[in-house]
């Protein structure tokens, strides 16, 4: 805490980042000093102040995973079209910023390819502004970028995106509070359990001492976990940067069959357990 | 990034030999990314054997949650598990089991689907998973359909006098199942026990 300073901009009546950094140093030194490590966000982290009133105050119930719950939703070919991973096709022209590939491998905690899977994302534009109605940051929309894609991962489980890199925003979780650029990325693993909603980030930002989503994840190994790295190999000469972003979907319990990777191949044959 | 095994010695064994991705809150913009035509709509309305399964997210204050999104997955009335493509692009025929919703201004989501049937002989129950701005990692819950003299399984007699928050109620020929993010009424949420914390 500086001394003396105000602890609320006069103007906006929101905290100062000061405010956060103080509390997000205290939560961080508070879990260095308990020495057991954590590798998910805290769900009550209070420098988020949306946090506050949306986190369950009772411990998660440990239950086992039984029927659906072995399962994930299958997706394929009928529902995703291959040029949705394209973002910067879908305007009638080139969307301006950075041209970027994102692409990785989508694994399971023991290392095994996540297969067919659907793999979506949203993004701000260049400018750092979102194609919705809430969003009222005055930057630039762009008529060339929505900023959705949608992929099914390969055999390896594979995904891949060709996108602009998304720009930092403003938001009012206290004043002059800005997100590190981010892509969101939903996933599904092999099993329903496996679900995750979360956000990939860029190397070097020089905004994640500041933001309280990033430091959410208390473990600095941990939320190093949702920083891409940039691949030259990954680079495409004159056209496109390279990112590369791989990701770990626990909590799946069920072996994955010999078969699992047949479901569907054929379109009117359903299967089923 | 690079993978990260748990073998370092500062930290503790994890059951899975790589170490998660950690989760982030699914924030407020993705009303134009997430939903899709039909989302909610696992079945036509009007389909024979439809049902109404509803309900409120609410916060610790009691008030509605305008921004969460709500996903079912379930089995399909005869208890059988579908593997079927076309969730997101329905063709009005093919039941698959996954359904997505967004809450709107009074914190109400609405699915239109089947009873789920029993999976090898456990009691009938939507999977459902919370999605939130201000949430910073999804929540699992169970939506299980009302007992009608059934006896509760092992997850509920574990709830102890929680469990009501994991059943649905009967409404009107429809099912209510409310989802209390916090406060007095707080649903009971689900850790698995290889996800790690």
């Amino acid at each position: 805490m500086i001394q003396g300073a105000a602890t609320r901009h006069p103007s906006t009546g929101l905290v100062h980042q000061h405010v956060i950094d103080d509390e997000i140093a205290q939560t961080s030194r508070a879990y260095e000093a308990a020495g057991a490590v954590e590798h998910q966000p805290r769900l009550d982290y209070a420098p988020y102040r949306s946090s506050l009133l949306r986190h369950p105050t009772k411990d998660l119930h440990h239950a086992d995973p039984e029927g659906v719950e072995l399962w994930a939703p299958c997706f394929g070919e009928r529902d995703i079209d291959p040029l949705e991973s394209d973002l910067t096709i879908q305007g009638g022209g080139e969307p301006i910023g950075e041209r970027m590939v994102v692409t990785g491998r989508v694994l399971d905690g023991d290392g095994r390819p996540v297969r067919r899977q659907l793999v979506e994302i949203w993004q701000a534009n260049a400018g750092g502004r979102y194609v919705h109605k809430r969003d009222q940051h005055p930057a630039p929309l762009d008529p060339n970028f929505t900023g959705v894609g949608r992929c099914i991962t390969d055999d390896q489980g594979h995904y891949r995106f060709t996108t602009i890199k998304p720009g930092p925003y403003p938001w009012r979780n206290h004043h002059n509070a800005w997100r590190p650029a981010h892509i969101h990325f939903s996933l599904f693993g092999t099993d329903f359990t496996q679900r995750l909603v979360t956000q990939m980030y860029f190397p070097g930002d020089p905004l994640f001492a500041l933001d309280p989503i990033y430091q959410s994840i208390v473990d600095p190994k941990a939320r190093q976990r949702l920083v891409a790295t940039y691949d030259h190999d990954i680079t495409q000469h004159e056209w496109a940067t390279g990112y590369r972003w791989d990701i770990v979907l626990t909590g799946g319990h069920r072996t994955p069959l010999e078969g699992d990777l047949d479901v569907e191949r054929s379109d009117d044959e359903e299967t089923s357990r | 990034m690079t993978l990260t095994t748990t073998t370092d010695a500062a930290a503790p064994a994890l059951p899975t030999a790589l170490a998660p991705t950690p989760g982030q809150t699914v924030g407020p913009f993705f009303h134009y990314a997430l939903p899709y035509d039909g989302d909610r709509e696992l079945v036509a309305p009007g389909t024979p054997g439809a049902l109404l399964l509803h309900g409120t997210v609410t916060d610790g204050s009691g008030l509605p949650v305008r921004d969460a999104l709500v996903e079912i997955w379930q089995a399909d009335p005869s208890g059988r598990v579908v593997q079927r493509q076309g969730s997101l692009r329905r063709d009005g025929h093919s039941f698959t089991g996954f359904g997505r919703c967004t809450t709107d201004r009074t914190g109400r989501y609405a699915f239109t689907t089947l009873r789920p049937g029993a999976v090898e002989g456990g009691l009938p129950f939507f999977a459902v998973t919370v999605f939130a701005r201000g949430l910073l990692h999804r929540l699992f819950t169970r939506a299980y359909l009302p007992l009608d003299g059934a006896e509760p399984d092992a997850l509920l007699r574990s709830a102890g006098d929680r469990a009501d928050t994991l059943l649905c109620v009967d409404d009107e020929g429809a099912l209510r199942f409310d989802i209390g993010l916090q406060g007095e009424r707080e649903t009971v949420f689900l850790r698995w026990p290889r996800e790690g914390r």
